[in-house]
């Protein structure tokens, strides 16, 4: 068929697509601070507010902090991940990315890079500092950083996919945390087990590189799942 | 002359309704081609299974007299599809729009930059480049959105109810447009309106709702 492309007609640029879309994104959220900041927020207040509602006892909060800090950056993924393909559904730009010669692969990628870097990248910069609010160890914290950065990576892998899946909904809200949570799991046991170990004075470095090996599956698998959902979606 | 686009035996259906019965439809290049039709007729509902974003059809769709299915990024490449919302971003500027349309198109740099100002002048929103879009009003958003027109070298328009939100004299800017862009650059457009094309070129008239 190619003898009916227009001579002017070049190959598609495969980095110049994923820049643009990526920009986009981040122009956006540069655009309307406070969608992005929400997370944050969030995290940085309930993670403060546990030295209150549990006390202030160094050994008790040091033993928590792990899971608190998890589980928190956990749930503030969750809330940001129903935003990202939402207001592309509304204005149409959804339709245009699936009918754009450029491969959905990789504007998924780059929109998800784009939540990433606005949701777990402030996050894990955020999370020594909370670390230090709640006690943990100094010994925990380049392990805590680590798991953060690979972990909040692969949720938002995962936050993508249902987000694609339910974006189609009126109101998919509940419907998504229950698709999601589920898979959220395994980071959640993972990324706190070491920090866990690291506090204790052992190995982290096994449960960083099955993080590190769940992010590898979700850079390379979860873009086709949530680009063959978003075509599920649109499809109506 | 050769079909651009055919359509064999589709029917589709919504909720029930039979919109399109076996439809056998032959889009041949340089001519215009208007679906008309009343209110909940199935207009969109084709445009959409005609540019391939429903699957919820039967029959078969060809593009160049090959199945579309088999390729589409031939057929998306040579497509431009304005729906009812036009996908302009409020927050962003009419320029930072279209270099992301022109980039989805495979537009970059020099090329893609001259190719926006020529549009958005085109367009007349010449000055307004660089204003949010939610400073401009509606007609004007509408605008950036028909920018992208001018922005590819596609050779199929398929146009759902563009003259929405458009004052008396940008309607007859884009019929203008439509007009050159068929006679002229030899594109075919397909396009739903209610209204009378005042175009100097040959209109197919396709009636949806006739039962």
């Amino acid at each position: 068929m190619s003898e009916q492309l227009p001579a002017g007609n070049k190959p598609l640029s495969v980095l110049a697509v994923f820049v643009a879309s990526l920009r986009r994104d981040l122009l956006l959220a540069l655009r309307r601070r406070s969608d992005f900041l929400n997370p944050l927020a969030f995290f940085l207040i309930v993670c403060s507010l546990f030295p209150l509602g549990v006390g202030p006892n160094p050994e008790q909060l040091a033993m928590l902090a792990p899971g608190i800090l998890w589980v928190v950056a956990l749930l503030a993924c969750l809330l940001s991940s129903d935003t990202l393909f939402r207001t592309d559904y509304d204005d149409g730009s959804l339709e245009l990315m699936l009918l754009s010669p450029a491969s959905l692969y990789l504007q998924v990628l780059a929109k998800t890079l784009g939540h990433w870097l606005l949701t777990g990248f402030p996050l894990t910069l955020l999370s020594p500092l909370l670390g230090l609010l709640l006690q943990l160890p100094t010994s925990g914290m380049l392990p805590l950083m680590l798991a953060m950065a690979i972990g909040t990576a692969v949720l938002s892998f995962i936050g993508a996919i249902g987000a694609a899946l339910t974006v189609g909904l009126r109101k998919g809200g509940l419907l998504l945390s229950l698709i999601i949570l589920p898979l959220y799991v395994p980071v959640l046991i993972f990324g706190v087990a070491t920090v866990t170990s690291a506090v204790a004075g052992f190995s982290y470095l096994g449960q960083l590189a099955i993080l590190g090996a769940l992010l590898a599956l979700s850079v390379t698998l979860a873009p086709l799942a949530i680009a063959a959902s978003l075509r599920i979606s649109v499809d109506n | 002359m050769a079909d651009l686009l055919q359509t064999v035996d589709l029917s589709c259906e919504r909720d029930g309704r039979l919109l399109v019965d076996t439809l056998n439809l032959r889009i041949i290049k340089g001519a215009i081609y208007q679906l008309t039709g009343p209110n909940g007729s199935g207009k969109t509902s084709l445009m959409r299974v005609l540019c391939g974003l429903s699957s919820r059809y039967s029959g078969e769709l060809l593009w160049a007299g090959a199945p579309l299915h088999t390729n589409r990024a031939a057929y998306h490449s040579q497509l431009l599809y304005l729906g009812h919302s036009s996908g302009v971003k409020a927050a962003l500027t009419p320029r930072e729009n279209l270099s992301w349309h022109a980039a989805l198109k495979g537009l970059t740099g020099m090329e893609a930059q001259q190719r926006i100002d020529q549009a958005l002048e085109q367009v007349g929103l010449y000055g307004y480049e660089d204003a949010a879009c939610f400073t401009l009003s509606a007609g004007q958003q509408r605008r950036v959105g028909l920018a992208r027109l001018f922005i590819g070298d596609e050779k199929l328009w398929l146009l759902d109810e563009p003259f929405t939100a458009i004052d008396t004299a940008g309607v007859a800017q884009l019929e203008g447009w439509i007009e050159r862009f068929v006679s002229d650059q030899g594109g075919t457009v397909i396009l739903t309106t209610h209204h009378q094309l005042a175009v100097q070129v040959n209109v197919h008239q396709v009636q949806l709702g006739l039962s």
